[in-house]
């Protein structure tokens, strides 16, 4: 699985995705073709700003092995503002939790493989309203 | 193309089969069919076999070669594929063996959909259903199965008043009906309140909005309408068996409480079978979560987006209803063998209208199935008819 998370930590670490010039759809995670415009596709990388609010969310008790210590954790698909919808970990309550809610990204680990095995680190969000 | 008809249906028992090999259970299900179509076996021309994941659970590739030579018919060259949509490869199965017979390239088939998951523990059971969707930016997370449905169950109660009380009688109803069905893994009723007790899996599904994963197979025989007639006078036919795409992850789907792929799916089905959404008189949906069986009921057609829960707060999808949805008791009481439930729907449609289906039995003569695999990726919709 390393060499499979290596190769994209430029699109975890911040939130790199594309955008197609030719019906300006954005996409995350990136892709190479335009589903829309298909062979009149033309992709080219962007960096989102980060912010946006919360679509949808849940807050997930039965967890995967590696996930474990976090128990319980809230996954949300968050709709980037002038972008795509992706989807990620929120760092807060559960009763701050909701949706509508704005949020921000955030360099965040996620897991790691073991004891001594390496980190795994990607974007969260965290809330941003004042 | 060829009319194709359902000869023979058979399946092992679903649940914990502790004592039972994935050789096993195949096995079982493909002699009982066999048996059910009153085939000596070698008549058999293609194998096509719907299994998630040999290679995960049980550290096995190359699944339809083993069965093909388990069964016997590897003794006679039969070919033998497998084909894989997550827990939609059984309904794939059948897909494939139906174009097979369709087309006239094989007179008679068998189709059969199996999984083994005890083999192996639950926290990889997890890890291998999260590859049922986007492994890279869903799994990744920590987004597994049940937190993808989770995520479509919010949006439904946000945007369309649908409650957990809701979810929660399709649980009831579907354990109701699967405590009159011989093969299911749970024969026993529950209670709203039980549901709403149960612990949480991801919020707002509960552990009894959820279907347990395990172990089973079924099968059925295919054969043209002609060689059909030669074994049997009470025909199933299969009037349509479509299949449909979505992007694989949710956060790429314009609206996440709509299953595209079933609804292009049924549309086509609808049409090339020639019948409408109010011709049919009973259903297997795929309630891997019991929102997916309110989804459901809107992505068929059977109501309208948003209005599904009012089917089960009015009591019409029950089996006494007019309209039957898992009379078997679904994937929530059946037991989800992920591979073989596709093939199970199938089993349980003929069984209804061959009049067969015992203590569950409704009066139909059009039935229709929905597989779904992952959380909306691939669908497959078949429909089936007396005449």
């Amino acid at each position: 699985m390393l060499p499979r998370f290596w190769r994209k930590i430029k699109y975890r670490y911040d939130i790199v995705g594309s955008v197609c010039e030719t019906c300006n759809t954005k996409y995350y995670p990136p892709r190479n073709f335009c589903p829309i415009c298909r062979r009149r596709s033309s992709i080219k990388e962007e960096m989102f700003e980060g912010k946006g609010k919360v679509l949808s969310y849940t807050v997930v008790h039965d967890t995967p092995e590696e996930y474990k210590l976090e128990k319980p954790y809230i996954i949300a698909l968050i709709e980037l503002d002038n972008g795509p919808v992706i989807t990620s970990q929120v760092v807060c309550s559960e009763n701050e939790i909701r949706t509508g809610m704005r949020v921000k990204k955030a360099f965040r680990k996620y897991f790691e493989d073991g004891e001594d095995g390496i980190i795994y680190y990607g974007t969260k969000f965290v809330p941003d309203e004042d | 193309m060829e009319r194709v008809a359902i000869i023979g249906v058979g399946q092992s028992e679903f649940g914990e089969l502790w004592d039972s090999g994935f050789r096993e259970i195949v096995l079982k299900a493909g002699i009982d069919a066999i048996e059910d179509a009153g085939l000596e076996g070698k008549e058999i021309e293609a194998i096509y076999i719907g299994n998630m994941s040999g290679g995960r659970y049980l550290a096995q590739e190359h699944i339809a070669a083993l069965i093909a030579d388990y069964s016997g018919l590897a003794e006679l060259g039969v070919p033998a594929t497998r084909v894989e949509a997550a827990d939609a490869s059984g309904g794939l199965a059948l897909r494939q063996a139906y174009l097979s017979v369709a087309s006239g390239v094989h007179d008679i088939v068998i189709a059969a959909g199996a999984e083994k998951v005890t083999d192996v523990g639950s926290e990889m059971t997890t890890d291998i259903m999260a590859s049922s969707a986007d492994r890279e930016w869903e799994g990744f997370v920590g987004a597994t199965i049940p937190a993808l449905y989770a995520l479509m169950a919010r949006k439904h109660f946000e945007m369309y008043g649908t409650t957990p009380e809701d979810l929660a009688r399709v649980s009831v109803k579907n354990h109701k009906n699967g405590a009159l069905n011989p093969k299911a893994q749970f024969k026993r009723e529950i209670t709203v309140e039980d549901v709403l007790n149960s612990p949480k899996v991801a919020e707002p599904l509960r552990l009894l909005d959820c279907a347990p994963l395990s172990d089973g197979a079924a099968a059925v025989i295919l054969a043209n309408e002609k060689i059909a007639r030669e074994y049997t006078d009470n025909l199933v036919f299969i009037k349509s068996c479509t299949q449909a795409s979505d992007y694989l992850a949710l956060h790429s789907r314009r609206d996440i409480t709509t299953m595209e792929a079933v609804r292009k799916a049924a549309s086509l089905a609808y049409k090339m079978a020639e019948v409408s959404s109010q011709n049919i008189d009973v259903v297997e949906i795929h309630d891997s979560f019991t929102i997916a069986e309110i989804m459901a009921y809107e992505d068929l057609g059977f109501v309208e987006k948003g209005k599904g829960a009012e089917l089960i707060r009015e009591g019409i999808t029950e089996l006494d209803g007019s309209l039957p949805v898992n009379p078997s008791g679904g994937l929530k009481a059946c037991g989800h063998a992920i591979g073989a439930t596709g093939i199970r729907q199938a089993v349980e449609i003929t069984s209804q209208l061959r009049g067969e289906a015992g203590k569950r039995q409704v009066d139909c003569e059009t039935g229709l199935s929905l597989n779904i695999g992952g959380t909306g990726a691939t669908a497959v919709v078949t429909i089936y008819g007396v005449v």
